[in-house]
């Protein structure tokens, strides 16, 4: 039996009833395997990407999930990737929560100083509700990393931006 | 005084506090929102006896009252950086004991533990819920306003929560800062 080929797969659009059972229903009877997958609205329009695994050509994925595009609303990809596999976790992980008034460059600003210092982050969402902009990153360093530079330098950035940041240690109860 | 120190239990002198202490009327002040920077803002210290404060203590108990589900207000809320903050949870589901209507100046956390997380809201983040882990038993240290008397008490579970969201908001930070994860903040669906 071949090793099964992973797929990432991403429809964008207009939100309606019934876009992830359509989805999920094509790729089920294609014998795929749904790995990893995550689904939000931004700012209203639907958005998932997911991961899949099975035995089928790339192509045949697309023509399954074309009746999605008929309409015009929702545009869909298809693209096959590799496996990837997590690196061990040596250092340590935070959570990074900036907000203040919107204006242009606060993410880069931030996540900026973040990367610099060999910070990867792993999980992010940001929010523009009004006048308020908002950023929560979850983002791990590697062991050794100087973490009241990194505290100080995020803290420079966000000061410069006009907005307030705040750093905290990503907590995992073991049980 | 020497010796081990008593545990803290629930103050008799708290629950029995109300805003008629006070002796002034209160005024419904305009809540502030994020992403106003007092909301930001490390409160100052403040004397508990001082007319301001009084009168600051008898604004933020009415306006919390004509406000709907509001369990508790900081002076940052209405826009004064002080260490300041109204609390009142006796009609929340969530409460088991509590204290009723009071006013704290200067307060403090003298020990906290069981963390447990939950939804929290706030008027000043009015579009967003967040799920932030406190302490559901918390021991708090700090003044009545007007007589400027040391309370120290304990409480738990709602009361204790919305306690740590107010002392946070009295340290300029409000629930936003203290979520637990980049999926932690939700889109407010319902408004009280």
């Amino acid at each position: 039996m071949s090793t099964p080929t992973l797929y990432a797969v991403t429809v964008l659009g207009h939100d309606r009833p019934g876009i992830i059972a359509e989805t999920t229903g094509q790729l089920a009877g294609l014998g795929l395997n749904l790995e990893d997958s995550t689904m939000t609205l931004l700012r209203g329009h639907f958005a998932m990407m997911l991961v899949c695994s099975g035995g089928v050509e790339g192509a045949a994925i697309e023509s399954a999930l074309a009746p999605l595009t008929t309409d015009g609303t929702l545009t869909v990809t298809v693209r096959e990737v590799p496996e990837e596999t997590a690196p061990a976790a040596a250092g340590t992980s935070w959570v990074l929560t900036v907000h203040g008034g919107d204006r242009p460059g606060i993410v880069s600003g931030v996540v900026s100083e973040v990367a610099a210092l060999g910070g990867n982050i792993t999980d992010l969402s940001t929010r523009l509700s009004g006048s308020l902009y908002l950023l929560v990153a979850e983002f791990d360093v590697p062991a050794g990393t100087d973490l009241d530079a990194l505290e100080t330098a995020i803290r420079t950035a966000a000061t410069a931006l006009g907005v307030g940041a705040t750093l905290r240690p990503a907590e995992a109860d073991e049980l | 005084m020497s010796g081990t120190p008593t545990p803290a239990a629930p103050s008799e002198r708290l629950a029995a506090w109300t805003e008629d202490e006070l002796g002034v009327e209160g005024r419904v002040l305009e809540v502030v929102r994020v992403p106003d920077p007092v909301l930001s803002t490390p409160g100052a210290e403040v004397d508990p006896t001082a007319p301001e404060t009084v009168q600051l203590a008898a604004d933020l108990v009415a306006t919390m009252r004509v406000s709907p589900g509001c369990v508790g207000l900081a002076a940052q809320q209405v826009g004064v950086a002080a260490r300041v903050f109204c609390v009142d949870v006796s009609a929340h589901p969530k409460t088991r004991e509590h204290h009723g209507t009071f006013v704290l100046c200067n307060a403090e956390v003298v020990e906290s533990s069981r963390n447990e997380k939950a939804r929290e809201g706030c008027m000043s983040v009015p579009d967003f819920t967040g799920d932030v882990k406190r302490a559901s038993r918390l021991v708090v240290r700090g003044q009545l306003p007007g007589t400027g008397e040391e309370v120290t008490f304990s409480a738990n579970a709602f009361e204790a929560r919305c306690l740590q969201h107010e002392l946070d908001h009295c340290a300029g930070f409000v629930f936003l800062d203290r979520v637990a994860g980049a999926h932690a903040i939700h889109p407010r669906k319902t408004y009280l």
